[in-house]
């Protein structure tokens, strides 16, 4: 990494400066999720009463609201659907876009680069222009109220940025490798399979990371599409379900955005590298 | 030259003319076509063919309820513009992308620098940092919701303890028009710092060590090879970055539904949640196709700036 | 084993032809060297023999079978590339299969043909690693392992020793000729070495600008070039060509002498050479110089074999002289070889 700081000694001032800006963006990005975890473990006399520190537990720490939150609210089925929809929509994403992004990187010649970076911009086609007529298409094809609707919009989006991705997994694969399958007998798609996607592998294992991720993103399709708890998404269903009444259980809501964003965000960690690496098209090695 | 006489070869020429055919196939040309036209197929009927029917919508009077669908013209346009809230909603879009990315494009790049740096913790500082952008948004949103509550956030304590308000008041920081919509850019500036961070980093890691040791040996300081070679060398990565965010938060709808509902009264209203009242919440399709549709040309706009720099990019390499 | 064709080869791209109507005809079993230099369409040549691109027009013959149209997998060639291409992520033994599996030859024949591919390369004891912890050697050895399992009609070779060690070179190029003379298999190589086009190749075909220039022994490209390109690219220092009473002389370093070392003959041409230079390089001696009286602009080498004590100090004039039968003439305009006082083509 090129930075001043880190070749030479640092200051003591320096030193001071560095952590400072480190722990303010720290504070600055880390501050909520520190709130939602101590509400998760809070009573409720404990978080409804003012005039205390709010950072002190009053009363012991306690796992009754996660409890509840599994065995009151519909939350597990949240859960299952976002992963049947995640695990459904990676399916079809691959069975697209790997072959797409093949033909981008090896098959079309000068105009593969421009191709995929039109592609690329319909990742930028917002949901929210769409969902109208799209709610009105899932009528028609008697989607509503299913998570099958949701399996049929989600490739929209998460297709052109697999396209992207896998692009610069396969321009770094060495076009002799390649080439060298196809003298020593394979065709052209034999030596994909055969060898290139072999190479890619880290390459597809990121693209489903991310294609899994993005789809639990969404927020508006899911919205506008399905009405039923049972069908509900994680991103649909905590903000607008698992308030019972008009009352909020704040420590079983913080509960359920926690538990699935540490996952992700350790998820996202390990494989940070490889998407960027994607992303810049191979341009930067992580 | 030749030891091979004419008639054989012609011979050869003329005799194998099926085995040719069977690999037709695999021309590239056919090839491509074959593996690119699915995805391609699918983009067009699941987006393609909805941005038509948005457009379409929006010269018509379509509701939810009917399904008629008459050609209204720019009635419906009219309408949707002569809606009292309606510049300000435009407004409102405008005012909180504009600064959240203006203060991410700051931030981005200060972190970026940082986190570049070797410190102890790092990984754990970097963790941090990613979250935001990792978490889906709408638990994103309801996390700030309550950590913003009128009686319950935590602000309202460390107010009373800097003496910034007294023992029983509160911040009420949703409830005033002001501090809600600098709530929501707030959030929105939360979440896509990552994003711009992390594209930058990357972009620091790409500049040639040699641009900068050059400048050392030159005799420029800290400062001026930050400012004069640094940042002038990241500009087009920090432009990239910053693109993505604009896109996202422009075109977000979920923080304002979530955390303020638009409100209050319709103070932090934008243009996708708006469309959302109108078409979902209102039953006026048309009307809700209408007000998205407004995204459309500063969305447009944005594609063009990233063609354009792609294709610069391409030349240059 | 099969003789290569190629019947007025041409392609385009993008309206430059990389190969411009190349007509070729291979011995059986030979080692053809297309030698030239970086964008002449050696290489373009090649991958159309393979089959990696398709020509624009013309033919290619492989085996007495036009192959023109049929991709790679169909002609029955191997190729080993610059980098040898080793898939990274198999075993060697895997990799030596690779072909074989493709193939669809029966899984119970592998073991035998392996052991007979490695035998003879000598790498049975490398046939568990992986290309990652090969030595350059080594690499190449199973790159030609895997080329010669299958055995096929025709070897390609793209510039396989560019990759290596300057001192490995050598090694690997003897290896090379041993191991092809030894299968027997018509081969088509392709560097940009001159050297090592001349200690390869039965034959060689000096390309420029996507046409062959001249197609011969190594002997007779050295001492009989067809055109100037060919006297230049070919020995090293190049030979030196010199404008004379409107007619172009070339005569190669080693045949340009001092007088007292060679004694008075008849069939010499004297001339009084200005020396400005001596490079002593152990084996050899280059003299740098002019001949003022026949072409002053002219940089003209002599090389003298350490053998030869003669003295050779700058800034003098010495009189040197060159054998008649060693001049080579060429036509000032097009290059090509004529005889002496004729214009006729060159066979």
């Amino acid at each position: 990494m090129s930075s001043s700081s880190a070749r030479r000694p640092r200051t003591i001032r320096g030193s001071i400066g560095l952590y400072l800006i480190v722990f303010f963006f720290a504070v600055l990005c880390g501050f909520p999720f520190l709130w939602a975890t101590i509400t998760t473990f809070k009573t409720n006399q404990d978080l409804y009463t003012t005039g205390h520190n709010p950072f002190a537990f009053t009363q012991a720490p306690t796992l009754d609201n996660i409890t509840t939150l599994f065995t009151t609210t519909p939350y597990l089925h949240f859960i299952i659907n976002s992963v049947v929809i995640g695990i459904v929509t990676v399916g079809i994403t691959l069975v697209l876009s790997v072959p797409a992004s093949y033909a981008l990187a090896r098959l079309t010649g000068r105009w593969g680069l421009p191709m995929a970076i039109g592609i690329f911009v319909v990742y930028l086609v917002p949901p929210t222009l769409l969902f109208l007529p799209l709610s009105r298409v899932i009528t028609v094809l008697g989607l509503q109220d299913t998570i099958w609707s949701l399996v049929l919009v989600y490739p929209g989006f998460t297709i052109p940025l697999s396209v992207w991705l896998l692009l610069g997994f396969f321009r770094s694969v060495p076009r002799d490798v390649e080439e060298q399958a196809q003298v020593d007998g394979y065709s052209k798609v034999g030596a994909l399979v055969r060898v290139v996607l072999p190479l890619v592998a880290p390459g597809l294992f990121t693209v489903v990371v991310f294609t899994f991720t993005l789809t639990m993103q969404d927020f508006i399709y899911a919205l506008a599409f399905v009405s039923s708890s049972s069908q509900m998404t994680i991103s649909v269903g905590v903000p607008t379900n698992l308030v019972r009444g008009d009352v909020f259980y704040w420590q079983s809501l913080m509960a359920s955005a926690m538990i699935v964003a540490i996952p992700v965000a350790v998820i996202y960690n390990l494989f940070l590298r490889k998407f960027i690496q994607g992303f810049t098209l191979g341009a930067v090695k992580g | 030259m030749s030891r091979i006489d004419a008639d054989t070869t012609s011979a050869a020429i003329r005799a194998r003319p099926a085995r040719r055919r069977r690999y037709a196939l695999e021309r590239d040309g056919v090839l491509g076509s074959l593996m690119l036209g699915p995805a391609v197929l699918y983009l067009v009927l699941v987006v393609g063919y909805p941005l038509v029917l948005a457009i379409m919508y929006s010269f018509s009077d379509v509701t939810v309820g009917s399904s008629r669908f008459d050609f209204a013209g720019l009635a419906t346009f009219k309408t949707a513009i002569h809606d009292p809230h309606f510049p300000a909603v435009v407004a409102h879009t405008f005012i909180i992308t504009g600064i959240s990315q203006a203060l991410v494009v700051v931030l981005c790049t200060i972190l970026a620098f940082t986190l570049a740096a070797n410190f102890r913790g790092k990984w754990f500082v970097r963790f941090l940092v990613l979250m935001p952008w990792t978490t889906p948004v709408a638990l994103g949103a309801i996390i700030w919701l309550w950590m913003l509550d009128s009686i319950f956030t935590p602000f309202n304590w460390f107010a009373q303890q800097l003496h910034v308000i007294g023992p029983g008041e509160q911040l009420n920081l949703l409830g005033h028009a002001g501090l809600a919509t600098a709530s929501v850019i707030a959030v929105q500036t939360w979440r896509t710092l990552p994003l711009a961070t992390v594209i930058v980093l990357a972009g620091l890691s790409s500049i040639p060590r040699d641009v900068e040791e050059q400048a050392e040996v030159d005799g420029a300081g800290f400062w001026r090879r930050l400012f004069g070679i640094q940042i002038p060398l990241l500009a087009p990565v920090i432009l990239v970055a910053v693109l993505f965010g604009i896109v996202f938060t422009f075109t977000d709808m979920a923080v304002v539904f979530i955390l303020t509902g638009g409100g209050p009264g319709d103070a932090t209203q934008v243009l996708a949640s708006w469309a959302f009242y109108k078409g979902i919440n209102g039953g006026n399709l048309a009307v809700g196709a209408a007000d998205a549709l407004f995204m459309f040309p500063v969305l447009l706009g944005l594609a063009i700036v990233v063609l354009m720099m792609a294709s610069g990019r391409r030349e240059k390499s | 084993m099969a003789i290569v064709e190629v019947r007025d080869l041409r392609k385009e791209f993008g309206g430059t032809a990389a190969v411009d109507g190349i007509n070729l005809v291979t011995e059986e079993g030979e080692y053809l060297v297309l030698l030239g230099p970086s964008g002449c369409g050696k290489t373009t040549l090649l991958r159309l023999l393979a089959g990696l691109e398709r020509p624009t027009g013309g033919d290619v013959v492989i085996g007495g079978e036009v192959v023109t149209d049929l991709p790679p997998r169909a002609r029955k060639i191997a190729m080993v590339f610059q980098s040898y291409a080793l898939y990274p992520h198999k075993t060697v033994r895997k990799n030596i299969v690779f072909p074989l599996a493709a193939a669809h030859v029966p899984k119970s024949e592998w073991a035998a043909k392996v052991e007979w591919a490695a035998g003879i390369l000598g790498i049975q004891r490398l046939l568990d690693r992986r290309p990652r912890e090969l030595s350059g050697g080594e690499r190449q050895r199973v790159a030609l392992a895997r080329a010669m399992v299958r055995e096929p009609q025709v070897f390609l070779f793209d510039e396989p020793l560019s990759n290596l060690d300057a001192k490995l070179r050598t090694s690997a190029r003897d290896e090379l000729k041993e191991f092809q003379r030894r299968v027997g298999i018509t081969t088509v190589y392709v560097t940009h070495d001159q050297v090592e086009a001349m200690g390869l190749g039965d034959r060689i075909a000096v390309l420029n600008a996507g046409q062959i220039q001249q197609i011969g022994t190594p002997e007779e490209i050295y001492s009989n070039p067809a055109t100037t390109f060919v006297a230049t690219f070919v020995g090293a220092p190049p030979m030196n060509i010199i404008r004379t009473d409107g007619k172009l002389v070339g005569f190669r370093p080693e045949n340009l002498l001092p007088l007292e070392a060679v004694g008075s003959r008849d069939d010499q041409l004297v001339c009084d050479f200005e020396i400005s230079r001596v490079e002593n390089l152990g084996s050899d001696r280059y003299v740098y110089g002019s001949i003022p009286a026949l072409d002053p602009e002219a940089k003209v080498i002599a090389k003298l074999p350490s053998t030869l004590t003669v003295v050779a100090r700058p800034d003098t004039r010495e009189k040197y002289a060159v054998e008649l039968d060693k001049l080579r003439y060429f036509d000032p305009d097009t290059g090509e070889r004529v005889a002496p006082d004729q214009r006729t083509r060159t066979p």
